[in-house]
């Protein structure tokens, strides 16, 4: 039904052709990917299947090697991540890319910092009292407690760091969210409130790429799962149509939909 | 299981630290060590040394500390980015020469001399920051790392500097030069016919003329208002934030959106700037240029910044550290002079000064780190 819903309208991302080259190494081998508005999309594979390169070709912190990528309908070309971000591209990045001699508010406003203007707008100083009680409010929002949003990251605990980087991906009116293995870090309650989240955004009509480990969160979110594997796209199913059995065959390389295809390339 | 019940505990919110009585004393003492240890110098040499608490004395400390702090501003900017700028006494000198030649030049060929004046010290500054926006442009677009960018462009600006002076202090300056470097901002006459005189210098002769106090000289009054912009930039604007951003975590920066490069380029440019004010204010002190003028100030300019807790790694430190410790050194210098002590021992005592704040900073990275592993225990 989603599957049906969605092919009617415009895809807000699309990556066609995706090759991306480490030296030697194709880390990502040729994929296509569509997100529609209002949907969630399981990125799932092995390690070192090419997930996150992926990812990060969407992201802007690596330029593809080959092919194009369509946001909002426009081929578009990502030089840096701050296009991407201004795109409303937001992205929770596996290593969280916190800065971590900063403290919580810093980071969550990191490159967006606010300013309080003096004289006309010549002299512009950081406005922290408002970035703290706005961290605050979105940390609050994600049942995350943190003694003080003025310790800096490095004395922080991994699940806070991640609370962290997710509360930074949250804050901005994303028109797109990448979630890197986002429940990495977290206990239980935490992971249930990250994949409700998730479900949040998909209500609001913005689309979310998922990577992650668990199966299990993948289905319990995703409308439709994209499996990689050694950098090719392997299949794409509708997530009802499918179980992660099979899913799982997939990723560990037991069934393989582009098989018959290579001879007709 | 296991790994759920560990996925918990990381979750646990961290109880507010719990140093103990000991640490917490260790700790609140590295933090402000500089700041005390300065003070007690002060007194130390008060005490010791007849004339060091002098308005004479104080003043030529802060006239010493002109061209070391204010390379050590570029460079506390740029160390605590992650980079190192090892360039600046050269460029200093290629500055002072640039502009000691241009201005002898104009008022060879008649240039009013105000004009002549303000010319080569804008040109002077150029000179300086065509070597900044190269080593900018390098480190940054081309990924060669700071250190030996720097160490190039240092021999680079030194030949140059040479080249253009032929190898000697170029003179001829006209007296306005003299004066902006030597002039200053307020005078004082002790004694009987005396008084405090703002911007105009008294007609002085004989005894008053031997006793006149100049207090803040130019290059101080300059230096003052460089410094004092350089904290507001590194203390509470978004520039300052990034530079802290990318010395932290260089690819978390950039993958925020922070224009990385642009911004190590922009602040190789501001070495270059500080770097040629502090040529300039050489030429105008000492009336001419030349191409050593600031070779003796890179290791105490890097050695402000280090004593004052600028960590080498990136990421950590502040102006006002750097203040404090190029006042460390010029108190040292001056007192230990006053003392009567052998003038090399200063640099036997600069040097542990040194090694010693360095070891404070890591024993409180200790102490912190060792309360974080209480914490997540
Ligand atoms: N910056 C990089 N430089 C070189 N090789 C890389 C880089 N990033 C990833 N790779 C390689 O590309 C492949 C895919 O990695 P990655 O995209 O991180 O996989 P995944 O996220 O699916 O685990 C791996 O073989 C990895 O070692
Ligand atoms: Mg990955």
């Amino acid at each position: 039904m989603v599957a049906e819903t969605t092919q009617e309208r415009q895809p807000m991302l699309s990556v066609r052709g995706i090759v991306k080259r480490f030296g030697g190494l194709t880390a990502v081998n040729k994929v296509d990917l569509d997100v529609y508005p209002g949907e969630v999309v399981g990125l799932v594979g092995d390690n070192g299947a090419g997930k996150s390169t992926l990812i990060k070709c969407v992201s802007g912190v690596h330029q593809a090697d080959e092919g194009e990528i369509f946001f909002g309908g426009a081929r578009v070309h990502i030089a840096h991540p701050s296009a991407a971000r201004e795109m409303g591209i937001e992205t929770i990045y596996q290593d969280l890319a916190l800065a971590g001699n900063l403290h919580v508010g810093a980071n969550i406003f990191l490159g967006r910092e606010v300013k309080k203007e003096y004289l006309g707008g010549v002299v512009k100083v950081l406005d922290e009292t408002h970035m703290l009680t706005e961290s605050e409010k979105v940390l609050d929002s994600l049942d995350i407690h943190i003694p003080s949003l003025t310790q800096e990251i490095n004395n922080l605990s991994g699940g806070q760091r991640q609370a962290v980087a997710i509360a930074r991906a949250l804050y901005w009116d994303a028109r797109l969210m990448i979630m890197d293995e986002p429940t990495n870090n977290l206990g239980v309650v935490e992971q249930r409130k990250v994949l409700s989240l998730i479900r949040t955004l998909r209500d609001r009509q913005v689309p979310v790429i998922l990577i992650s480990h668990s199966i299990h969160d993948v289905f319990a979110v995703s409308d439709r799962i994209v499996v990689l594997r050694r950098g090719r796209k392997v299949t794409e199913k509708v997530a009802s149509e499918t179980n992660s059995e099979e899913v799982v065959q997939y990723i560990v390389g037991a069934r393989d939909d582009t098989r018959e295809e290579i001879p007709a390339n | 299981m296991a790994v759920d019940s560990q996925r918990e505990a990381a979750l646990q919110p961290v109880a507010p630290k719990r140093l103990t009585g000991m640490q917490q004393f260790v700790l609140t003492v590295s933090r402000v060590w500089g700041w005390v240890f300065l003070f007690l110098l002060i007194v130390f040499f008060s005490i010791t040394g007849t004339g060091f608490l002098s308005l004479r004395n104080s003043q030529n400390i802060l006239v010493a500390i002109v061209p070391v702090l204010l390379l050590g501003l570029g460079q506390t900017f740029i160390i605590i980015a992650g980079g190192i700028d090892l360039s600046v006494n050269y460029v200093m000198g290629l500055a002072s020469v640039v502009m000691a030649l241009v201005i002898r030049d104009l008022v060879a060929n008649g240039v009013d001399e105000t004009l002549a004046i303000l010319v080569g010290m804008a040109l002077g500054i150029v000179a300086a920051l065509i070597p900044g926006l190269l080593n900018g442009l390098i480190v940054a677009k081309l990924r060669v790392t700071p250190f030996i960018v720097t160490l190039g462009m240092a021999f680079v600006a030194r030949g140059v500097g040479y080249l253009l002076s032929d190898g000697n202090v170029v003179g001829g300056q006209p007296p306005g030069v003299r004066l902006f470097g030597n002039e200053a901002l307020l005078y004082y006459i002790p004694g009987d016919g005396g008084g405090l005189y703002f911007l105009q210098r008294p007609e002085a002769a004989g005894e008053q003329l031997r006793v006149l106090e100049r207090i803040f000289p130019w290059p101080v009054v300059v230096l003052a208002i460089v410094v004092g912009f350089g904290i507001f930039l590194l203390s509470k604007t978004q520039f300052g934030r990034h530079t802290y951003a990318i010395g932290g975590n260089r690819e978390a920066a950039s993958r925020a959106g922070i224009l990385v490069d642009r911004h190590t380029i922009l602040l190789f440019v501001m070495s270059g700037f500080t770097a040629g004010l502090a040529g300039v204010l050489h030429t105008a002190r000492f009336n001419g240029g030349s191409a050593i003028a600031g070779e003796a100030q890179l290791m105490p300019s890097i050695a402000a910044v280090i004593i004052g807790g600028v960590s080498m790694f990136g990421g950590v430190g502040t102006i006002w550290g750097t203040i404090i410790g190029a006042l460390i050194m010029a108190v040292l210098q001056t007192g230990l002079v006053m003392l009567g002590v052998e003038s090399f021992w200063q640099w036997i005592v600069v040097g542990i000064v040194v090694i010693v704040a360095v070891l404070i900073d890591q024993g409180r990275d200790l102490i912190k780190g060792r309360a974080e592993a209480q914490l997540s225990e």
